[in-house]
């Protein structure tokens, strides 16, 4: 497309943003809008269910924030979601560095380099539907402790309050280090070997060069991955709903299954829109830290 | 010259085509029907008797919107929302109440009356102020599942019919070594029906009530017996491992596969059991009731009901679809096919065909009546979700009977 104009004039500074048009106007339709409308809505007595709603200003955002649920809530979100995202870094860096080794012949690691992605690959139903099975009283992992000696009764695992938080973190864990282990072990295939011959010679031993040289060149990875890992793990819902729909009592409840039982259970609609607007909030503060790393980085 | 004459031709068979429209192509109507049971009925089966619905009413079609049970819910309060509902809709008796608070489905005793439809023939209606709503057309008796094995097995020769009975039996079978228990308790929080289905049935089965003139009434003393006793189950370690976490599902695997003596469960699920376990040896019976208890036993039953969008142009039309599906031979068919009992008052399902249980259970259905109290609450799951919480701190040694019937009671009359 060419627009007939002179330099500087109106037509000329439009160029651009016609270009852009068509992802501006899926942008504006298909996220701007449902915002909007979502937040909107969090200032209103219930909508959907009302055939009138009133407006009401920040009462349901009052509501929320001094109800105990939510404040358990917030607790079990940060210490699901800072959990999960350390233990995804850990596991998924040091994966990636065993499947970077050079001391393995090539198919030894594109056998693991297969077998280690594996819980990528299964749908949140799948891993849902594996864990509970395995996690069951009577499942696999209480039979392998009880024969170790480990324990000497049944562990209800997700029925228990005492345990289902670290539980659903830890399936939460599992399912998510591949996305760290493939996009780290890219990272660490793209270090040049010329600085870990240059930091030999200098006398550095392998502690001292993960420190510094494997870590720094790695940093705008794991830096970025940290970021949205926050923003996804923070979001999680089907994982938290299919294993333990927020239970036993509210060991395992989530700014997501919060949001969706006021909004599907209670049918409280503006009370969800409130929720799930405090959920953006967090996650904007996350994607701006994110979106300044890359400025900063650029 | 000739293409004039093309153009003028053409004009001429468009405004033809155009004044002949409406002369000739009267479009049958199409009702839309959203619902859940197509995909849970033998394949095929539902659309035969809607195509019958069609060959007998030729200028209605009908469309079938299927889909699992949760997202037709989902489907369906999003098109409450929107005005934009299917004219028929499936309906959960736990769902009514909220739709018509919502305006979103129509006064069905309205059209009843508009059509002069003898209403004596329907067994049950569910009503909010006097007004039907939703019309039950089959019914899902949920009754006591016995593992005969395992109960002759820990030599008891009767099937529990009393609290006692069935606390003495449950603690009979119950075999901590060989990981046998005596009775099974799904109160997951995802899916809290085990309050309507498993608790709940100790009271209703006695005739008693949780609600008094159409509120909440938790704090009376038949709702405290009953939670107490089953209390005294959970602490007699007679209830199967992994109660907090457990979903209905959880619950019929476990007695399939031999690992739980009792549980209470709906008859639909009597084929899928024989199939993963045809060598399983069990009867079905009405809940046990208080000991002292003489009277008509409440079983308790779950519906596929019906609806009518108040939304829909075509409510008349929408009628003679739900007339038929409830007219004494269609309706008794579809119980057939889909393991249940009729919603026709004079409709019989064939069981000759069926397990030989679905006739005994249909004895215990018609001695006993039809109870279900969450019908027709408003927020019902979210209510059985708000005791289920009260509930597993009780039996967690959180709180007492009496403060979790109160939390749980408090928690109730917000809704009300």
């Amino acid at each position: 497309m060419t627009l007939k104009s002179r330099p500087g004039s109106l037509g000329k500074r439009l160029t651009p943003y016609l270009y852009l048009s068509p992802t501006m106007v899926l942008m504006i339709v298909l996220m701007l809008v449902p915002i909007v409308i979502v937040i909107g809505y969090s200032f209103y007595d219930n909508v959907i269910m009302n055939k009138h709603p009133v407006f009401i200003g920040i009462k349901n955002y009052a509501e929320i924030l001094t109800d105990k649920n939510f404040h358990q809530t917030i607790y079990n979100t940060a210490f699901f979601t800072i959990s999960s995202v350390v233990f995804h870094m850990i596991i998924g860096l040091t994966f990636s560095m065993l499947l970077n080794s050079k001391l393995l012949h090539q198919t030894t690691r594109s056998i693991f380099r297969v077998i280690y992605v594996l819980p990528w690959v299964f749908t949140a139903a799948i891993i849902a539907i594996l864990w509970r099975l395995m996690l069951n009283p009577n499942g696999i992992v209480n039979y392998f402790l009880n024969i170790f000696g480990t324990i000497d009764s049944k562990v209800e695992w997700l029925g228990s309050r005492d345990t289902a938080l670290y539980a659903v973190t830890f399936i939460n864990i599992w399912s998510g280090y591949p996305f760290y282990m493939v996009s780290l072990l890219a990272g660490l295939q793209g270090i040049s070997i010329d600085l870990y011959e240059a930091a030999e010679v200098d006398g550095a031993n392998s502690v001292q060069k993960f420190l510094y040289i494997t870590i720094p060149q790695l940093k705008p990875i794991i830096v970025s991955m940290a970021m949205l890992d926050c923003i996804w793990t923070m979001q999680q819902f089907s994982l938290i709903w299919m294993t333990t729909g927020g239970g036993p009592i509210r060991a395992t409840e989530m700014l997501s299954t919060y949001t969706y039982k006021l909004a599907f259970s209670k049918y409280e609609f503006s009370q969800a829109s409130s929720s799930a607007v405090i959920i953006l909030i967090f996650s904007m503060l996350l994607a701006f830290i994110y979106v300044r790393k890359q400025k900063a980085r650029d | 010259m000739k293409k004039n004459l093309l153009s003028v031709l053409l004009s001429i068979v468009l405004l033809a085509s155009f004044l002949t429209v409406p002369v000739f192509a009267e479009d049958p109507i199409t009702l839309e029907f959203s619902q859940w049971w197509e995909p849970e009925l033998p394949q095929g089966a539902f659309r035969q008797l809607i195509d019958q619905f069609e060959e007998q009413n030729p200028g209605i079609k009908v469309e079938l919107l299927s889909g699992p049970y949760s997202s037709t819910k989902e489907q369906i309060v999003a098109g409450a929302a929107t005005g934009t509902m299917s004219d028929v809709v499936g309906l959960d008796g736990a769902w009514v109440n909220d739709f018509v608070k919502q305006g979103a489905i129509t006064d069905l005793s309205a059209l009843m009356k508009e059509a002069g439809y003898d209403e004596s023939q329907l067994a049950s209606q569910i009503q909010l102020n006097g007004s039907t709503y939703m019309i039950p057309v089959v019914n899902f008796a949920s009754l006591l599942f016995v593992n005969n094995d395992l109960l002759s097995g820990a030599g008891i020769e009767k099937i529990p019919s009393t609290r006692t009975e069935f606390f003495e039996a449950a603690k009979a079978i119950t075999n901590a070594e060989k990981n046998i228990s005596g009775w099974i308790l799904p109160i997951s929080l995802e899916t809290p029906n085990g309050i309507q289905n498993d608790v709940m049935p100790w009271a209703w089965a006695s005739g008693k009530s949780m609600m008094k003139d159409g509120k909440p009434d938790l704090l009376n003393a038949d709702v405290k017996s009953a939670v107490e006793y089953v209390k005294s189950l959970y602490d007699a370690g007679v209830i199967a491992p992994g109660a907090f976490n457990m979903k209905e599902q959880d619950k019929v695997e476990e007695f399939t596969n031999g690992r739980v003596g009792m549980m209470f469960d709906t008859l639909a699920h009597i084929n899928l059991i024989r199939e993963r376990n045809p060598e399983l040896n069990f009867s079905v019976a009405a809940a046990p009731a208080e000991d002292s208890y003489t009277g008509e036993r409440g079983i308790t039953y779950a519906s596929w009901g019906i609806g009518i969008a108040e939304n829909s142009e075509h409510k008349a039309e929408a009628w003679k679809l739900v007339e038929f599906l409830m007219s004494q031979d269609i309706n008794a068919k579809l119980a057939t096919i889909a393991n249940a009992f009729p919603g026709n008052a004079n409709a019989a399902p064939d069981l000759s065909k069926s397990d030989p249980l679905f006739s005994d259970a249909f004895k215990v259905y018609q001695a006993g009546h039809p109870a279900n109290e969450f019908v027709g609450l408003p927020v019902a799951e979210d209510l059985m979700r708000s005791f289920d919480e009260e509930f597993q701190l009780m039996l967690d040694g959180d709180q007492t009977v009496d403060e979790m019937l109160a939390n749980a009671q408090a928690a109730w009359e917000k809704e009300f």
